[in-house]
């Protein structure tokens, strides 16, 4: 029976480090390959060693699919494709693949540089790594291999998000990535057609969570950010370069247009203006009203939002600061969150999920003393923290709701839960095993769940027998009377092809072998042969009245092929020897009627 | 299959293809030559061209190619292959009951969104006093002076459409990438890149075993789209070729080189240059060829001016489609740099781009200059503000680039003229030399193309490399043309339910090649076919049935399989001894033995192709004897 494999390295019951592998029909695939941002050890990183304890991983995997830019989907590929070793194609979106090395170059400075560990990978092997990666457009499909096809589609949760269709022969397996099923300033909802896949693997990092309108949210973003502002606060806002950080800069200049206010909108990188940059010249990635107005104003040009330099940290005076990363881990943001932790007047808000182990974490928690790590992880410190600590999901994830409105919109027969805790997951499983009358699974790091599917099997019929069955059934069978139609199917160099048996005969050079029975049966019956003959017509009529029965001149009955003769001998003249002779292909009728005509005929 | 085709212009095609139960129509290209039989459109009034003698009539008129070969509502499907071939949409899609669905990739929709409403803009914006369409009568139309009364088809002639047919037109369009396998009936319909222009694309037409490749207006050519895509286009059963170029003697590389030193000429002379353009295409390419070689040519200091109603939308659209990019300028956007130089041109004042001569321009435009502006049949747009402004002067020049006009009988009018007129179409369009090349590689078995193809150019008719010359013959159509497809078709892609397959029984009869039989209940939707297992009445054991046989005749007819194979005498009789039959007497004959089981007086007749059982009053024998034989042979 064939199944579909399915094994996470990571995101299995746990959020960070997404790698999930899949087998399907003979083909092995890997999605996503990302690190952890909970942990500084080897556990940063999938474990590898899984697929092969020796060398490198080429030759185990088909293909390596990326569905975003975020670290905890792409920021173990360098130390996969470069350290362990993997040769095969890389598929990502264009506007992935274009940020992806960005961000990838981010993470290795700050850990390299910063944290000054070693043996990590290097700028040239994110060069090395990037140049396996072949681009995907969505809606492409993109022929891996002969069998193998890879397609994506729209999924809504930063800029060249996509969910991914892998299919081989007719069984097929759809992972979602990250993605977000309402649109918000700046990006689309998620999209998948009516694709019915063997399986949907499927992020449920929101699973419990209805959230409340987008509106409430982001009119409790604004009024806590003013009311900060007003009172001479200042308001950090700890994200990732890309991302929620364009929503909320949009947000924001829109609010501080319309309030005329003065306080200092900074963004803390560098990368900001080149950011904003890519999603210039991905705009068509970008939701309807952006892509539509783009010409006239161009929402990534922001008036009021201005580069932020370390020494504007100290300054007196209210002001709203992004700052990278999101998850207060390291970096810009945990510099300043340092600084500003012991004021009351300040505020951190933390717009999106924190991985357990980040500061982020901690203080979401409501963590009033933290440990502070200095270089080589010594904890040199502790630090109070007094600012007001505010969490406000924007992260642009499908909740309950969009989740089970995307198996709605696919309809998988299967289900399986990734990038998600495995408390909620479970909430999850039971509502959607619930709703759907589907199987739900959510296999922890390491597991493997397998997945039985029921390909039909694709067959070349010929067209003279599809067209004489299509002129005898007519196009639906009759529940009652179902017409059975009769082939010989010819598997010969992986193909398969079906026709009639006549064909098929000749195909092969092959003669026909006639099988044939006859059979006497006596029988007293007073009158003339003739008569007789004509008894067995009448009788045989009354008895089949659906088969087509003749009575020939030259004195016989044929039933559908079956021939039936009278003869008898002229000394005994009452004394009737019926001669039946039939093929095999008629052999139930044959049999049937032998065994009738033995019992006589009615008087 | 049938192709119907509406339109005999090589490069404006317009054709529909019935297959499979889907009416298919390949793009819809309108034909704006007619134009050409008008008075330009001008913008400010001209004394002299209100005083020009002869028929004066400002009909924005439109040639639409089509013909009541069919009833256009019952097109299911357009599929576009580039901008330039879809500006025909709202004739079709509106007001003629279509409710189907067109297929374009975004660049052709928001690209070609642009050139319609250029289009409706430039009409719009003159008014015209009166319009007149009873000269359309033929018996009118006779005794009109000059060409008009040879132009062919007036009737045919329609008034532009507006921006609210262009909007319904175009809402109606649904999006595509290259290699989207989109699924429309039985018929399976796949955009391929053709590299002509953004988003250009050939189509493939397929079910599981016919297939029909729509090449249309691709190029071989490294200029900015994508590369063609040509190894999907193999293994075609017919391949409709259309879109070649126009100019097949000219090399557009040579014409571009004589492009940039005319145009340095006029420059250096103190005069300006006009280049009627189309607001989209080559003039990106020509941009880009000018950014690097003006300052080569120490012309640094000389402003471009793009004039269109779209000219800010369509320098805007060209740098946000990375992925339809080529390469090189695709890694650009990695970087994050825009694609196409113009935006440096743009932000160094280079290049300014306004939308009519009305409003800053008239104060900013400084000289010597390039103007970029439309449109190329000089009959109406920006352009013709320009002809009437430098025509008079010999120091200017307008260099014609693009190939869809007759540049002289776009001067006609403008005419005398002072100003240098210079001719470098660029049509980056297949060649017949590059077509011949690519047939070779993709071998389609039938080829389809418009009659000019199939013959030289008549201006040249010694010119044998400049037409098809394929083997089999191309299929030649043209306007109005019925043909017949030839497919030879033998199988149809049917599937087994899993429970199905899972039943058969296979058995190898040669080495490599097994066979099973299959006995099952077909289901045909939508041409779609399934075969599922019989519905159980379950078999019953044979002694049961038996008892129930002798009280009603068998119910399902269900055929048994063909036989084949021999039953071999020695082994036999082995099968026979070995289920208690002993006392057998064989016989031979002429073709081969008579068994006669002595016991059970039962004769069984052997023979290469055929086995007789005769036996009387013994069911029971008989079936035993038949299964033994059924062990022998091979079920079919």
């Amino acid at each position: 029976m064939p199944d579909i494999k399915v094994t996470p390295l990571g995101a299995g019951q746990d959020v960070g480090r997404s790698c999930i592998l899949v087998s399907i029909g003979g083909k092995n695939i890997m999605l996503d390959c990302g690190m952890h941002m909970g942990y500084n050890d080897d556990r940063r990183f999938p474990d590898f060693s899984y697929i092969t304890q020796n060398g490198r991983l080429t030759e185990f995997l088909d293909c390596v699919i990326i569905s975003h830019f975020h670290l905890d989907h792409c920021g173990a590929l360098p130390y996969m494709s470069e350290m362990v070793g993997y040769d095969g194609p890389i598929y990502m979106t264009h506007p992935t693949k274009a940020i992806c090395p960005i961000l990838l170059e981010d993470f290795r400075k700050i850990t390299v540089d910063k944290k000054g560990e070693t043996n990590f990978f290097t700028s040239q092997m994110i060069k090395d790594c990037m140049k396996k990666v072949v681009p995907l457009n969505l809606h492409q499909t993109v022929q891996v291999d002969e069998e193998l096809e890879i397609k994506a589609y729209y999924a809504g949760h930063v800029l060249g998000a996509a969910m991914v269709q892998i299919k081989v022969g007719s069984e097929s397996v759809v992972y979602t990535g990250d993605y977000n099923m309402t649109p918000d300033r700046h990006l689309g909802a998620a999209w998948i057609d009516k694709c019915r896949p063997d399986l949907l693997i499927s992020e449920s990092t929101y699973a419990t969570t209805i959230r409340d309108s987008k509106r409430c949210r982001e009119r409790d973003f604004l009024k806590k950010v003013h009311e900060t502002v007003e009172r001479g606060g200042k308001v950090l806002i700890p994200v990732f370069a890309l991302g929620r950080a364009q929503e909320l800069c949009i947000l924001l200049e829109t609010f501080w247009e319309r309030m005329n206010l003065k306080a200092p909108i900074y963004f803390s990188t560098g990368l900001t203006e080149k950011a904003n940059h890519y999603y210039k010249l991905f705009i068509t990635w970008t939701n309807q009203k952006i892509r539509k107005t783009f010409v006239q104003r161009n929402m990534f040009e922001f008036k009021h939002i201005k580069a932020f330099d370390r020494s504007y940290a100290d300054n007196p005076g209210p002001m709203v600061v992004f700052a990278t990363p999101g998850m207060l881990h390291a970096g810009q943001s945990l510099l300043i969150f340092k600084k500003w932790a012991g004021n009351e007047k300040n505020m951190v808000i933390m717009p999106g999920y924190c991985v357990q182990g980040t500061v982020g974490h901690k203080i979401l928690n409501g963590q009033k003393k933290l440990e502070m790590e200095g270089r080589a992880t010594v904890i040199i410190g502790t630090l109070d923290v007094k600012l007001q600590v505010e969490y406000m999901s924007f992260s642009a994830h499908a909740d309950a709701k969009g989740i089970m409105q995307l198996i709605r919109m696919a309809e998988p027969r299967n289900m399986l839960l990734v990038h998600g805790e495995a408390k909620k997951m479970e909430f999850l499983k039971d509502k959607i095993e619930q709703e759907f009358s589907i199987s739900c699974y959510m296999p922890a790091n390491g597991e493997t769940t397998s997945i039985v599917t029921n390909p039909s099997v694709p067959v070349d019929i010929s067209l003279n027998l599809l067209k004489r069955e299509m002129a005898l059934g007519g196009p639906l069978p009759d529940a009652k009377r179902p017409r059975t139609m009769h082939g010989t199917l010819i598997m010969k160099d992986n193909s398969l092809r079906l026709v009639s048996p006549e064909q098929a005969l000749k195909e092969l050079g092959l003669s026909e072998h006639q099988l044939r029975f006859t059979c006497r049966v006596q029988l007293h019956d007073p009158h003339s042969d003739n008569d007789t003959l004509g008894r067995i017509y009448t009788h045989l009529k009354s008895v089949l009245k659906t088969y087509s029965i003749q009575h020939v001149p030259d004195g016989t009955v044929i039933v559908e092929s079956i021939v039936i003769k009278v003869t008898s001998s002229a000394e005994e003249p009452n004394l009737k020897v019926i001669l039946l002779s039939w093929s095999y292909q008629d052999e139930e009728l044959g049999s049937f009627l032998s065994t009738l005509l033995k019992k006589g005929l009615p008087s | 299959m049938k192709l119907y085709c509406l339109s005999g212009h090589p490069t404006l095609p317009c054709n529909v293809l019935k297959f499979k139960s889907t009416t298919i129509m390949l793009d819809c290209g309108l034909d704006t030559t007619a134009a050409l039989y008008f008075l330009p459109l001008p913008l400010v009034h001209s004394p002299r061209l209100s005083k020009l003698p002869g028929w004066v009539s400002k009909d924005g008129a439109v040639n639409l190619e089509k013909k009541e070969l069919l009833d256009l509502s019952t097109i299911d499907v357009i599929l576009i292959s580039n901008y330039h071939c879809m500006m025909a949409l709202p004739y079709i899609t509106e007001h003629t009951g279509f409710t189907g669905t067109v297929y374009a990739t975004e660049p052709t929709l928001q690209i070609g969104r642009l050139l319609m409403e250029e289009l409706v803009t430039f009409m719009e914006r003159v008014p015209k006093a009166q319009a007149a369409t009873c000269w359309k009568n033929k018996e009118i139309q006779r005794l009109l002076p000059g060409p008009l009364k040879d132009a062919v088809d007036v009737w045919s002639w329609r008034k532009c459409y507006s921006v609210q047919e262009v909007n319904s037109a175009l809402s109606k369009v649904q999006l595509v990438g290259y290699s989207q396998k989109e699924l429309f009936g039985a018929v399976q319909v796949t955009p391929l890149s053709s590299g002509y222009s953004l988003g250009s694309s050939n189509w493939i037409i397929q079910s599981h075993y016919e297939k029909v490749s729509y090449v249309s207006g691709s190029s071989l050519l490294t200029t900015h789209p994508q590369p063609m895509e040509q190894s999907s286009l193999k293994n075609s059963d017919v391949l409709i070729l259309t879109g070649l170029t126009q100019i097949p003697t000219a090399n557009p590389d040579g014409m571009l080189g004589e492009f940039c030193s005319n145009l340095a000429m006029t420059i250096r002379a103190g005069g300006n240059v006009l280049v009627p353009c189309y607001s989209s295409g080559v003039i990106y390419d020509l941009l880009e060829c000018l950014y690097q070689f003006m300052d080569s040519a120490n012309l640094g200091s000389t402003p471009f001016y793009f004039i269109s109603p779209v000219a800010n939308s369509s320098l805007e659209f060209s740098q946000i489609f990375a992925e339809w990019l080529c390469q090189n300028k695709q890694s650009k956007v990695y970087l994050p740099e825009p694609p196409f130089p113009h935006a440096e041109l743009i932000q160094t004042n280079k290049l300014k781009h306004y939308p009519s001569i009305h409003g800053d321009f008239s104060s900013e435009f400084r000289q010597p200059c390039v103007v970029f502006t439309g449109h190329p049949s000089l009959r109406f747009g920006d352009v013709v503000h320009f002809m009437e402004l430098w025509g008079k002067s010999s120091l200017n020049t307008i260099i014609f680039t693009e190939p869809d006009f007759s540049y002289l009988d776009a001067l006609a009018p403008y005419q005398p003229l002072a100003m240098k007129c210079v001719y470098c179409p660029i049509d980056t369009r297949l060649n017949f030399h590059q077509v011949s090349k690519l047939l070779k590689d993709i071998q389609p078995l039938h080829v389809v193309c418009p009659e000019p193809y199939t013959q030289p150019p008549p201006a040249q008719p010694h010119r044998s490399d400049l037409m098809l010359e394929l083997q089999p013959p191309p299929m030649a159509y043209r306007r109005c043309s019925v043909l017949g497809l030839p497919f030879r078709r033998r199988y149809e892609r049917i599937h087994l339910l899993p429970e199905l397959a899972r039943s058969l029984v296979p058995s190898e009869i040669k080495a490599g090649v097994s066979v099973a039989t299959v006995s099952a209940v077909l289901q045909s939707k939508d041409n779609k076919h399934v075969l599922q297992p019989v519905p159980k009445p379950a078999p019953v054991p044979p002694s049961k049935k038996r008892k129930r046989v002798t009280e009603e005749p068998p119910e399902v007819l269900n055929p048994k399989p063909l036989l084949s194979g021999a039953v071999p005498l020695e082994p036999f009789l082995a099968m026979l001894h070995k289920n208690g039959i002993t006392e057998v007497k064989v016989e031979e004959t002429a073709d081969g033995h008579i068994l006669h089981l002595q016991t059970e007086d039962v004769l069984i007749q052997l023979e290469e192709d055929a086995t007789h059982i005769i036996c009387d009053n013994n069911e029971p024998l008989r079936t035993a004897l038949r299964d033994l034989v059924l062990r022998f042979l091979q079920k079919l």
